[in-house]
């Protein structure tokens, strides 16, 4: 069967009128059907194993349809069934991208229950990891945003810095991906001799580098031409759909958590104006276009280097983590914590009724909720524009999934 | 014509028989035959000698190709590209042809089986074809076409034809999508590319590659006309812009977009097929950037030609040799510069091609025609007196 036995058009005869001298003239209603398209899961500019559901007129998309679900791992009913500390690995493993924010998200919320204070050096370090990770899954979305819309060569200029990030990940903990460095109560290794200044060189490179693939990429004419006024996300929409990170402050809103409701050390960090929150302006096209995403995530990087600077000149030896038994005693009680991760607002919500595994560990991943604006935004777009939306959104399927 | 070699009687005839342009294998074959053999015998087997040339060209630039477009990609990006297989990989792409022989040859289920076999023959044939009217040397080629830049931007569109068909028989969307997209950029940009090459043409007076070549050789083979008059260089950006379209190249590389359509024509093609097309991609590069290089910048002119032509005489086999290489250099200059573009520029979408086809180029390149034929009949005329 071809493709087109599968959309015969269906015409018929509108009106028939007839002509003096027995002709007749007829009027046709010729309809044809809109091609139905599977985009994914296979597919690679889905970033993973999404499948959106295409319904196309020629190059212009006219409905999607997201779906979700082929990498679910079962990550919240495992976390019912492990001890507390057991768990944390699996954080790492649902938004792979930036496991320390993840192993961040699910510690705070277990230390709330448990209401211990972490030592002063290991907040220390866990902001400096955690705004590293940041940088590093900023790195990937933006390089390979540019490599759905055929630069294929600042994806690889962006990994030569993540790759350095990853060295050193991999000197404080040993891993280059899943890293379970922060754990309850602390952190699990003191940074090794020189590692804070090899730290600050990086800070230095990765500010040259940064105004590099700005101008390489966010500014290129094409570049430009391709994201500006496209997948518009008024503010009200975004807003209604519960977006957050990149994808809220893309629409013009000003909003972080790290500012507006502070955790651990960033109350401290905005009051001393170590960061600003950067939003989308339109300042290309239209207020939350995928231009505008794409920014906030680029300045954004900029940010995350500043946080890590301040931590370096802030930080002074000490304990790095709390002392706890290796079993831990959970009090009853429930707790939700949620983080700025670089995709948005990751909830953790435990529960525990003192048990030695949680009753509960529910997960409110971004990319989850970022990903249900694709069916209002789609529709209307070309094909060349539905990967640049896809890219712009930034979803890991690990975590839509978990 | 091959003027170092003393004529024999066959040779003779057959000269005297083909009017004008001749092949040069039919020209030096009769002298390597024993005997005095029969003049339709010597044509068919120049015929078959020239088809051979003509399929090594295409697989060692295609195979060349691969190798530098690796290269030039890994060293842009900050790597090496191949390393393992011979001296800085130069093995490589006889690895990757050993490969794709021994990949499986898949047709896929629902496909029209027939169309799906012939697409990459068609599309290499037409290829094979228009690399006849490729000027090796002054004094070898396999035809003197006399509307050689005809011949070959004839022949190069078909291979669209070829393309859709790919498209249009593998029973994918994503197939088809590619070759619509691929049918509506060749319509758009075959104007631009053939209004842009009538600039120089207007100044050759002559459609014949080997001709306009003649034109340009003057003081130390310098007398390119890119230099000629101020509208040569914008005609080149356009014609430039316009062989990015036809030859599938980023940032027009729509008809494959690798994000978007996978693989667009070529995505349900493995093995010894899908090879076709890539040839075919890296062959059509070459043979355009020969045109360009012919027709802007001198085709076998350059210092190094004129030197030799100077030392050791016209026509000789020196000369000819230091042409072929000086044709040779400036097509793969071309085809790096093509390169350099796909690595460094994003894509653009289909209707900001469109529009930039019909809207910008088309009526840039006519103004270019019109600027350089006023040019030439009015101010040329004065400077010259």
């Amino acid at each position: 069967m071809s493709i087109l036995d599968l959309q015969k058009p269906v015409s018929r005869i509108a009106e028939e009128r007839r002509l003096p001298g027995g002709e007749r003239e007829l009027t046709v209603d010729v309809r044809t059907q809109d091609v139905e398209i599977n985009m994914g899961p296979q597919h690679p500019a889905t970033h993973g194993v999404m499948k959106v559901l295409l319904r196309a007129d020629g190059e212009v998309c006219t409905g999607a349809q997201p779906h979700l679900g082929f990498l679910h791992r079962c990550a919240e009913k495992i976390g019912e069934k492990l001890e507390w500390l057991q768990f944390l690995p699996y954080t790492d493993r649902y938004d792979y991208l930036a496991a320390m924010n993840n192993n961040h998200g699910y510690s705070l919320a277990v230390e709330k229950v448990l209401g211990i204070e972490v030592p002063r050096r290991a907040q220390m370090l866990r902001t400096i990891c955690v705004e590293l990770n940041r940088i590093g899954s900023h790195l990937i979305a933006f390089g390979t945003y540019g490599l759905d819309l055929g630069a294929f060569t600042p994806f690889l200029y962006m990994f030569r810095e993540r790759e350095w990030m990853m060295a050193l990940f991999e000197k404080i903990c040993g891993a280059r991906l899943t890293y379970s460095y922060l754990r309850i109560g602390g952190v699990y290794n003191d940074a090794p001799p020189g590692w804070l200044s090899e730290l600050e060189r990086f800070c230095d490179v990765f500010d040259a580098k940064w105004v590099e693939y700005r101008d390489l990429l966010m500014l290129n004419k094409i570049f430009v031409q391709r994201t500006a006024n496209v997948g518009i996300v008024p503010p009200a929409m975004a807003l209604d759909f519960g977006l957050t990170g990149p994808l809220l402050r893309g629409s013009g809103v000003d909003f972080d958590l790290r500012r507006d409701l502070p955790y651990e050390l960033y109350g401290e960090i905005a009051r001393d104006g170590a960061f600003t929150v950067p939003f989308g302006t339109g300042e290309k096209g239209t207020v939350g276009d995928c231009w505008d995403r794409t920014y906030v995530r680029v300045m954004e990087m900029r940010e995350a280097v500043k946080i890590v600077r301040w931590c370096l000149d802030h930080i002074a030896p000490g304990p790095i983590i709390a002392d706890l038994p290796k079993v831990l005693k959970m009090p009853p009680g429930q707790a939700y914590v949620g983080i700025e991760n670089p995709r948005g607002e990751l909830g953790h919500f435990v529960i525990s009724d003192g048990g030695r595994v949680p009753v509960r560990v529910r997960v409110r991943g971004p990319s989850f909720t970022n990903v249900a604006v694709l069916e209002a935004i789609l529709p209307g777009s070309f094909i060349a524009d539905v990967i640049a939306i896809l890219g712009s959104i930034d979803v890991v399927m690990g975590e839509t999934d978990r | 014509m091959i003027a170092y070699l003393a004529p024999l009687p066959a040779a003779a005839a057959i000269a005297a028989s083909a009017d004008g342009g001749m092949n040069a294998v039919a020209e030096l074959l009769p002298r390597l035959l024993p005997g005095d053999p029969p003049v339709w015998a010597v044509f068919v087997l120049a015929a078959l000698v020239s088809v051979a040339i003509a399929v090594a060209i295409v697989a060692l630039v295609a195979l060349f190709g691969t190798w530098l477009e690796r290269k030039v990609s890994g060293h842009i990006q900050c790597r090496f590209g191949p390393m393992r297989v011979g001296w800085h990989g130069w093995l490589q792409p006889v690895a990757d042809g050993v490969k794709l022989l021994l990949k499986e040859d898949l047709i896929p289920t629902g496909s029209d089986r027939v169309l799906f076999v012939i697409a990459p023959a068609l599309v290499l044939g037409c290829l094979f074809a228009a690399m006849t009217a490729y000027p090796i040397a002054p004094g070898f080629f396999f035809a003197d076409i006399e509307l050689g830049i005809f011949f070959i931007v004839a022949m190069t569109s078909v291979t669209t034809i070829g393309v859709i068909m790919a498209g249009w028989s593998s029973n994918s969307k994503w197939s088809l999508y590619g070759a619509m997209r691929e049918a509506a950029q060749v319509v758009a940009y075959e104007v631009p590319l053939g209004i842009a090459l009538l600039v120089p043409l207007m100044v050759a007076g002559s459609f014949d590659l080997i001709e306009v070549s003649q034109r340009q050789e003057g003081l130390l083979g310098l007398d390119w006309f890119i230099f000629r008059n101020p509208f040569m260089l914008p005609a080149f950006v356009l014609f430039f812009t316009a062989i990015l379209a036809e030859t599938k190249r980023a940032p027009f590389d729509l008809p494959e977009t690798e994000s978007e359509l996978v693989a667009g024509f070529m995505t349900e093609y493995s093995g010894l097929r899908w090879a076709f097309f890539f040839m075919e991609e890296y062959a059509a590069m070459f043979l355009y950037c020969i045109v360009g290089a012919v027709f802007f910048f001198g085709g076998f002119a350059s210092p190094l030609t004129w030197a030799a032509a100077e030392v050791f005489g016209t026509g000789g086999i020196v000369h000819n040799l230091a042409a072929a290489g000086t044709l040779l250099l400036k097509g793969f200059a071309g085809v790096f510069l093509m390169m350099w573009v796909r690595w460094t520029l994003p894509r653009v979408r289909i209707d900001q091609v469109m529009t930039m086809g019909y809207k910008y180029l088309t009526p840039l390149s006519l103004l270019c025609v019109l600027g350089a034929g006023v040019w030439e009949v009015v101010v040329a005329d004065l400077w010259r007196g």
